[in-house]
């Protein structure tokens, strides 16, 4: 039904996809899988016409399409589930799902027309839990994933795109997410499935297409390969990448977490030491940023213990010595229209710190070329601005600095800049935590690495540990 | 419309204004009755009516706006506007009343259209947009009147006076807007864009929706409905005025009646019903602090208080409610 | 200064069109008395950007200069002993409004627009309640002076402006300001920088119902009690602010822009005067103006950076 052949596509110069061909068939569940970055995103946003391919073409039931808006792609029956959902909370379901495109007789919405219409869909994915009438607020988040589909079934879309599907679910969720999956097979619609869970993927899938540095490695019926082998397909590489040699040994313990949780995590044993990388790993929903947002006090933690003290507000957790970069810079790390000066000033201006001074040292320090300190935020890539967001906690020289996805969005010269200045930090005598979704990053910085699932630490390895390894303890279904 | 779905509307905000006006007449009938009066004679029922009804029209007009995630701040000098528009061609004639009201509607729909182009084409803040409309009107009318002009004829002031048994044709007129209104927001697509762009303009984009022109639509309505009050306004004082529509504080005003009916200064939530629930709280208090002879400038005071700890309240709903 | 740039050539502009008409402009008396007319609205400028430069609204201005005028001459009445206390009253008056606009603001989570719109209406509301109506009494020749009299040939006025000017700059260059602006641009990194954001909005509303204080002052002096002495100046006030090219919600924009914008808005009065343009078209002037400004600005630039949800994902 769907023929892609030889996509590519280039952000400012980045090469993140090259030559993907992709097949989707009536009524076939597609698992799409890789790691972060490896292209899935970019991928799913060319097929759903958010972006255009700068190279390859696109066919659905064998003619030639090219969409320029994501709603030329819905109308040949394509549909996406974000996994922001888009939805008015304040409208009902049936509302919702005919948003924009209102059945109307006589001039006037036909809403009877519209409840049925919706409640038919429900009906038939086997969902009574809530009817058209319903206000969305109200409903789960598992709940609303079932409007957004019903949204796409109402469009006659052949093709479903779900990113992420089950990321925002509890465990019982899952099930219905299933069941609703088997529907759509069954009605003959495809589904493309994008997704780290690899237990998810054998449990739906007819075909998964590996996907790795913006290449596809592979496409296979699942009943022809195992949960290792998919594993060694996504990860599989050299570790050809530079990182800075690790310290020699870790020093005084800086913090340390004692049963400690919220209502995110739970049961959190963890020791932060002077000179050390930790390295955070864990799926999406794992709860990696909610840890470190809890050090920081951000969102305390509500039981346990945490030494020195548990902060119970940002002041607090910055009063220890303890600064966080935020997994995202532009909605939590900066202030855009500001200078770079005032971004990297921030913090000790918040606290009322000194050491304003040093700035331009500083500047210098985290390489941020050229330092020009009174350009607006906005204006720099995101590996410079990452490097604001560094020196805006270096001003106040933390004893403890938690790293939120660090790299995420950096081209590689600014990221092999800040894991060199992430380890000078260390040797410095900081402790670091960091949290990626990157397994290379992971494996090559931390001298240990800690895996989250659950909200709870599934298990910890020593440096050096093998992609594999990781993302055992990270899906543990996949073994089980 | 089924009973489910009415019970649907009627939820939280709106159904607090509601619960506030009932316990306000209580207490207002017990609070004159202890002065030894009677609240809510027939006179003071069609007092409140008639208070209401210029303020209740252009607060529909004014929801609908608020509701598109906008806001008009030049209905008080349109309203002006209107009446001495009305009253000039009228000039005391009765066959001059349908050009005049045709010429009244004209000239609001433009004025709407202008606050929608500006905000949507030039992309300037519905704040900022509104207001500049409301000084180049306010210029025009300075420069043009230093005090009343025109003459509506005896026949055309029937509108603003006489009644129909114990209800007067204003509130009529009011009880015809505000169900248009209503009528437009549940039962058109254009009512549903409303919501849908007020709501999450991104969501509205990606669903196919020309949120630009909803704003402009949204906002002719509301100058119409401004237009209508300045003829109410007219056919009361038997004149134009150019100070009718600021005396009445008529854009703060509707847009506080607007909020205190529940629905969200930030666009996409709320709805006429409550709008309508707003503006009679406010005739209520009004006809509450007159009969207990209170003086009027507490009527200000209680009044600022209300539409505060209202919102307050609206807000803290939103905070105890899972996302 | 390089923000505020393109609003002080439109001011250079129009002060030079004015002394081509009218020379006396350029001597010193006549320069003086028009900084002396345009300081009430400069000042009042200042306090409502920094409101707006974090995020929010303050329309209770206008009545806070009214109803402290109101109260200033029933309190005086004359009595020229009386002067200086109730001249602190007043600045803990205009502190006080501030307080509780922040407060209800930023705890209770009430959009700003509709707090100090309540504000607006009690103000008035308890002012004339208080005063019986109509404003009565009168104020003390000591309290005049301020917006008549003068060291010499300056007017104290022109001396309190310069004063809250350079106040106002010093604060938005020290932590306060700069704190201000990235809650303004940016609340939740802001708040995750550890600053006070709160606080930070309570006091951008306290420092307005100061500089209301003062603008009630200065007109109090200048153009005597009334119950219209503040009539739509917060209209004013914000129409100042934007022109001076400060965005309305917040993280963008100087004061000394801000502050040259009400002096653009005075001096476009002024010649509109000298042209012989109606003092009421001066209305329909500043509302194509303002209109202008503002598109001009939204044209050059792209809309409010909001990121979406989406983006973080986006690199995933």
């Amino acid at each position: 039904m769907l023929s892609m052949r030889g996509i590519g596509k280039s952000f400012l110069g980045v090469r993140v996809l090259s030559g993907i061909d992709l097949d989707v068939a009536a009524g076939e569940v597609h698992a799409v899988v890789g790691e972060n970055g490896a292209g899935k995103s970019t991928l799913m946003k060319i097929i759903c016409g958010v972006h255009a391919p700068d190279e390859g073409t696109i066919e659905l039931d064998g003619r030639p399409v090219s969409f320029g808006h994501p709603l030329e792609a819905q109308r040949s029956g394509i549909a996406i589930i974000y996994q922001e959902f888009n939805l008015l909370p304040e409208r009902t379901v049936a509302e919702n799902v005919f948003l924009g495109r209102e059945p109307v007789r006589r001039g006037l919405v036909d809403r009877a027309a519209m409840e049925q219409a919706t409640a038919r869909l429900l009906d038939e994915l086997g969902e009574g839990s809530f009817g058209p009438r319903d206000a969305v607020k109200r409903l789960s988040v598992a709940q609303q994933q079932v409007v957004e589909i019903v949204k796409a079934l109402s469009v006659n879309a052949r093709l479903v795109v779900m990113d992420e599907p089950s990321a925002a679910l509890a465990e019982h969720e899952v099930e219905l997410l299933y069941r609703l999956i088997g529907r759509l097979r069954e009605r003959g619609v495809a589904v493309l499935y994008i997704s780290h869970r690899l237990r998810e993927v054998f449990d739906l899938a007819d075909r998964v297409t590996v996907l790795k540095d913006g290449s596809r490695v592979t496409t296979r019926p699942i009943a022809e390969v195992t949960s290792d082998e998919l594993i060694r397909l996504m990860v599989g590489r050299d570790l050809g990448t530079y990182f800075p040699p690790r310290s020699p040994g870790a020093g005084e313990t800086r913090l340390s977490l004692r049963g400690a949780g919220n209502h995110k995590l739970r049961d959190i044993d963890l020791e932060l030491r002077a000179g050390e990388i930790v390295g955070i790993a864990g799926l999406q929903g794992s709860g990696r940023s909610e840890l470190a947002k809890a050090i920081f006090g951000a969102e305390p933690f509500t039981e346990g213990e945490m030494t020195p003290s548990r902060p119970r507000s940002v002041r607090e957790g910055v009063a220890l010595g303890i600064g966080l970069v935020t997994e995202d810079r532009k909605a939590e790390g900066l202030a855009l229209r500001q200078s770079v000066r005032d971004n990297a000033l921030l913090v000790a201006r918040a606290v009322g710190a000194r050491g304003r001074d040093g700035v331009r040292d500083l500047l210098e320090r985290v390489r941020l070329a050229p330092p020009r300190q009174d350009q607006e935020v906005r204006y720099l890539s995101g590996g410079n601005q990452q490097k604001v967001v560094l020196a805006k906690w270096m001003t106040m020289a933390p004893r403890v600095l938690l790293f939120d996805e660090p790299t995420r969005g950096v081209d590689v010269g600014a990221k092999a800049a800040i894991h060199d200045l992430m380890r000078e930090l260390a040797n410095d005598g900081m402790a670091i935590m960091m949290i990626s979704s990157e397994l290379p990053e992971l494996i090559g910085m931390s001298d240990r690495v800690v895996v989250l699932r659950d909200g709870r630490i599934a298990g910890t390895l020593p440096a050096g540990p093998s992609e594999e390894a990781i993302m055992r303890l990270a899906a543990a279904e996949v073994v089980s | 419309m089924s009973g489910v779905s009415v019970a649907a509307r009627l939820r939280e905000p709106t159904q607090v204004v509601f619960l506030a006006l009932l316990g306000l007449i209580a207490l207002g009938w017990v609070l004159v009755a202890l002065d030894g009066g009677q609240f809510l004679t027939m006179e003071s029922v069609v007092g409140i009516q008639q208070r209401s009804a210029a303020l209740g029209i252009v607060a529909v007009g004014q929801t609908l706006a608020i509701l598109a995630g906008s806001l008009d701040l030049s209905v008080a000098y349109l309203i002006s506007l209107a009446s001495l528009v009305a009253a000039e061609i009228m000039a005391g004639r009765d066959g001059n009343i349908v050009p005049a009201v045709a010429a009244v509607l004209a000239v609001s729909a433009l004025v709407g259209l202008v606050n929608g182009l500006v905000i949507t084409r030039l992309r300037v803040h519905a704040f900022i947009a509104t207001l500049g409309v409301a000084l180049i009107i306010r210029g025009v009318l300075d420069h043009l009147y230093d005090g009343p002009a025109g003459k509506v004829p005896e026949s055309f002031q029937l509108l603003g006076y006489s009644r129909i048994g114990p209800v007067p044709v204003s509130a009529l007129l009011w009880a015809g807007v505000a169900v248009a209104a209503w009528f437009l927001l549940s039962r058109t697509r254009l009512g549903y864009r409303i919501y849908a762009v007020g709501g999450n303009e991104e969501v509205a984009r990606l669903s196919g929706i020309r949120t630009g022109r909803v704003v402009v639509l949204t906002h002719v309505l509301c100058s119409l409905c401004a237009g209508v009050a300045g003829l109410l306004l007219a056919s009361r004082l038997g004149a134009g005025a150019p100070t009718v529509g600021t005396d009445g504080g008529y854009d703060l005003e509707s847009i506080a009646a607007v909020v205190l009916g529940g629905t969200a200064l930030a666009g996409g939530k709320g709805g006429v019903a409550g709008t309508v629930g707003g503006v009679l709280l406010l005739a209520v208090l009004d006809t509450l602090f007159n009969q207990l002879e209170v003086n009027s400038f507490v009527k200000d005071v209680v009044r600022g208080v209300v539409i505060v700890v209202a919102v307050a309240v609206y807000a803290r709903r939103l905070k105890g409610r899972p996302a | 200064m390089k923000r505020a740039l393109p609003i002080l050539a439109v001011l250079v502009v129009l002060l030079a069109a004015i002394a081509f008409v009218n020379p006396f402009f350029l001597e010193p008396a006549g320069f003086l008395a028009f900084v002396k007319r345009a300081a009430p609205l400069v000042i009042l400028a200042a306090g409502q950007y920094f409101v707006i430069v974090s995020g929010e609204f303050d329309l209770s201005v206008g009545s806070l200069v009214t109803a402290e005028v109101v109260i200033a001459a029933r309190l005086i009445d004359g009595d020229e002993s009386a002067t200086w206390p109730v001249l602190a009253l007043l600045i803990v008056i205009g502190l006080l409004v501030g307080l509780v606009n922040g407060v209800i603001t930023t705890k209770l989570r009430v959009p700003s627009f509709i707090v100090t719109l309540g504000m607006l209406l009690v103000l008035s509301g308890a002012v004339f309640l208080w005063s019986g109506g109509a404003p009565r009494g009168a104020l003390s020749e000591g309290f005049r002076a301020f917006g008549r009299g003068g060291l010499g040939p300056v007017p104290w006025s022109v001396l309190i402006l310069l004063a809250a000017g350079a106040a106002a700059i010093w604060l938005m260059r020290a932590d306060f300001g700069k704190t201000l602006m990235a809650t303004g641009d940016n609340e939740r990194a802001a708040a995750l920088s550890g600053v006070r954001v709160h606080r930070a909005k309570i006091y951008a509303f306290m420092l307005s119902g100061l500089a209301a204080t003062v603008t009630a002052i200065l007109l109090g002096g200048f153009a005597g009690v009334s119950a219209q002495v503040g009539q739509g100046l917060e209209f004013s006030a914000i129409t100042a602010v934007v022109l001076g090219g400060v965005a309305l919600g917040g993280g963008r924009g100087s004061v000394l822009a801000a502050m040259a914008g009400a002096c653009t808005l005075e001096a476009l009065f002024t010649l509109l005067n000298l042209y012989g343009i109606s003092g009421a078209l001066e209305f329909t002037v500043q509302g194509v103006i303002i209109i202008a400004a503002v598109a001009a600005g939204a044209v050059r630039l792209p809309r409010k950076f909001t990121p979406r949800k989406g983006d973080a994902h986006a690199a995933s």
